[in-house]
């Protein structure tokens, strides 16, 4: 009985290693891995009002989902084709190296680092931000440079406390840093007056003031001391699947300088400009050359419509977070969104 | 037949070489299934371009840490900010275990008061802690020391230059010099003096059977060093006295309520734990033993004191040492709540750097040497307080 308990545990590690051995790294592109899934998956925040938060029927809408959906609109036809995986801020990256998530869609600043060492890439930037202060109004402070000496709470994000630490060094001021792992602790201590000021992006500082009981008790500060471009990220070495991203994006930028929206884009099929006929597939091949349908950027815009329209549904002034466009303008009004051509 | 026991093959049959054999071979796969998830790992993230190694440890770390018990700068190594998130985790796990065995000892002692109202309560308390996740308890005695106190503009002061607010209790110190630090080395060997001197005054007494008074001399074993020091040394001494800010209060020794959260809810819960232990040490001290005790006219508390608990110790020791390791291990919890434990640092690190698997390799490495280390010291004592023979 002895022998043959023992015999049979060998044969089952000698078999476990063999076949872990002999299992082979698939090389499928992530496009094909995608299509024959039959959705995307797409990793977003934890909920945050304004980019990723279920609505009251539980569907995930947010401008980071939004980001997700066009991707999912041009490879499937169908914004809704797409799971959305709430990622923490401390392992998005590996969830995504990992392959869990095809695309991660996460408030996530574009660096030299990240670039070049995770063995990511970065598509875009979909949100020109940058890094604010939030105060208590009753200090009656009008300017970063007065907060020597005050306690800060934020979150472990990355650039946001090496930022914060330059810009305090650089000052030659002190400050006590209050770290918090998880967004809800952030904000309690932020508003029961543990801390004088917060610090995080400016819509992130948006999207915290929105939930606050009396969001006028609160500013952010004029400074902005970080460039933060946040962008979506895939892995690296997917050069098709990275094109399609970020072609994806330039399509939502593109369509709102040509005046395509959510509403006319139906109209727009009959429109004589010829770039706007290649781009919805009228005329030309751009489909295929990308490996997609050739309507495949009128999808994303029947979708979720362009730029404007996914900004204003879910940052806007209309939005309990209010922002206005800021840098996140159309250059030809002075903005930094710039699409390369149709062409 | 003679032939065939010379065989080579004979061995086969021999059951102490096949049991030898099954174990080599087991503890080949093992080491084969460490080495393949080891290769593939490494050969892995090679294959994304993931840069990997312990370079980044001497890189500058550039964030702040508000509580260290040694200097530390941004433009410190990650290093350094690794080693005081390490001592962090120690420093509150020490307090905590040492508050929860004070606290737990006299809970365990009072659940088996004949006081029926003083045993009710603390079977409530023991309950009440048990029953609750520790995650939870954090929040709460966070929340409750945020948001009950005052912001540091409007702080309490309790006392002349004490301070009390939601950004922590802010103290007097002593200006800290080289000099102290050497007086405060003479005041842990004078503790350690104490014990066999101690000892030697008990041994005489049990020899020639008088009673003397022992304190006087011991607390003199005690003082004698660091007085010593002093006298040579002449440090001065300067008081760092705590103002208050445009928004803190700044100078003095501070304690963080993240720090006092964490060490009162890691102090509660395992004292409840404890409270159970001490409890079952007791009751499973025969009977005989308090009646034998009595009979010799002890009092009850001299009883338990002298006999009940030295003996039910054998009992109490080996429970403890899990309790311990569950404190150590649970500090882990405070980055719920904003204390810079070594997860906290690991966890910042990981996210600058974006290398998971080599923090999390030094932390777990942290976490496990420090808790063979107590358990090595826990098992010392206990072969120390064990029945011999």
């Amino acid at each position: 009985m002895k022998r043959v308990t023992m015999n049979m545990l060998l044969a089952g590690l000698t078999a476990a290693c063999l076949t872990s051995l002999s299992a082979p790294a698939s090389a499928q592109s992530t496009l094909d891995a995608v299509k024959k899934r039959g959705k995307l998956i797409c990793g977003v925040s934890q909920p945050t009002p304004g980019f990723a938060v279920p609505d009251s029927k539980g569907v995930m809408t947010g401008f980071d989902v939004d980001i997700c959906r066009a991707v999912a609109s041009a490879v499937f036809g169908s914004p809704d084709k797409v799971d959305f995986v709430p990622t923490n801020i401390n392992t998005r990256f590996q969830v995504l190296q990992s392959g869990e998530i095809d695309i991660l869609s996460r408030q996530t600043t574009m660096t030299f680092s990240r670039d070049n060492s995770l063995g990511l890439d970065f598509g875009p930037p979909v949100f020109y931000d940058g890094q604010g202060l939030m105060v208590h109004k009753k200090l009656n402070i009008s300017n970063a440079k007065d907060l020597d000496g005050a306690a800060i709470c934020l979150l472990p994000g990355t650039t946001t406390l090496q930022n914060l630490a330059d810009f305090f060094r650089a000052n030659n001021k002190k400050f006590e840093s209050v770290v918090f792992e998880n967004p809800d602790e952030n904000r309690n201590a932020f508003f029961s007056g543990r801390c004088d000021a917060t610090t995080s992006d400016r819509s992130d500082l948006a999207s915290v003031r929105a939930v606050a009981n009396n969001p006028a008790d609160y500013v952010v500060l004029p400074e902005t001391i970080s460039k933060e471009p946040l962008a979506p990220v895939v892995r690296q070495g997917d050069s098709n699947w990275r094109d399609i991203v970020s072609w994806s994006v330039y399509t939502l930028i593109a369509a709102e300088e040509k005046g395509i929206t959510k509403n006319n884009v139906d109209q727009q099929l009959s429109s004589q400009d010829p770039e706007i006929q290649r781009m919805l597939g009228v005329t030309g091949d751009f489909g295929k050359m990308i490996g997609l349908d050739n309507r495949w950027a009128y999808n994303i815009i029947k979708g979720i419509g362009n730029y404007s329209d996914v900004f204003e549904r879910n940052l806007g002034e209309k939005t309990a977070l209010g922002l206005t466009r800021g840098p996140n303008q159309q250059w030809s009004k002075g903005g930094l969104l710039y699409a390369p051509p149709f062409r | 037949m003679h032939a065939a026991s010379q065989s080579p093959w004979r061995i086969i049959y021999d059951l102490r070489a096949r049991a030898i054999f099954y174990q080599i071979v087991c503890a080949a796969s093992v080491v084969l299934i460490a080495y393949f998830l080891f290769t593939n790992a490494t050969g892995s993230l090679a294959r994304q371009n993931i840069t990997t190694g312990f370079a980044y440890l001497s890189r500058e770390a550039g964030f702040v840490i508000s509580q260290s018990p040694i200097s530390y700068q941004p433009s410190d190594t990650y290093a350094r900010a690794l080693l005081v998130g390490i001592m962090n985790t120690v420093r509150v796990s020490i307090l905590a275990a040492f508050l929860a065995t004070v606290i737990g000892t006299l809970v365990g002692i009072a659940r088996l008061s004949a006081n029926p109202l003083l045993s009710r309560l603390a079977m409530v308390y023991v309950d009440v802690l048990r029953n609750v996740p520790l995650l939870l308890f954090l929040f709460l005695w966070y929340a409750v020391i945020v948001t009950s106190l005052p912001p540091a503009r409007q702080a309490y002061q309790i006392l002349p230059h004490v301070y009390l607010s939601n950004g922590g209790l802010i103290v007097p110190a002593l200006q800290w010099s080289q000099e102290l630090t050497y007086i405060s080395l003479a005041l842990i060997a004078g503790i350690g003096l104490a014990f066999p001197f101690a000892r030697k005054m008990r041994d005489k007494r049990v020899v020639t059977g008088v009673e003397r008074r022992r304190w006087p001399l011991v607390l003199l074993a005690v003082i004698a060093p660091p007085l010593l020091f002093f006298a040579v040394l002449r440090p001065t001494l300067a008081m760092d006295w705590p103002e208050i800010g445009r928004f803190r209060i700044a100078g003095g020794a501070q304690l963080m309520p993240e720090f006092v959260a964490l060490l009162v809810g890691l102090s509660l819960s395992a004292s409840a734990n404890v409270a159970e232990i001490v409890r079952s040490g007791i009751t499973a001290v025969k009977k005989g033993q308090w009646e034998a005790a009595a009979s010799l006219g002890l009092h009850r508390p001299l009883a338990l004191r002298l006999v009940i608990l030295p003996q039910s110790l054998r009992v109490i020791i080996p429970p403890m040492t899990s309790t311990y390791l569950n404190v150590f291990k649970n500090s882990s919890l405070a980055i719920a709540i904003g204390y810079p434990d070594l997860v906290m640092v690991s966890n910042t690190i990981m996210n600058q750097t974006g290398q998971a698997i080599e923090p999390i390799a030094i932390f777990m490495m942290v976490y496990l040497s420090l808790s063979l280390c107590i358990s090595a010291f826990m098992n010392w004592y206990n072969a120390r307080v064990a029945l011999r023979g």
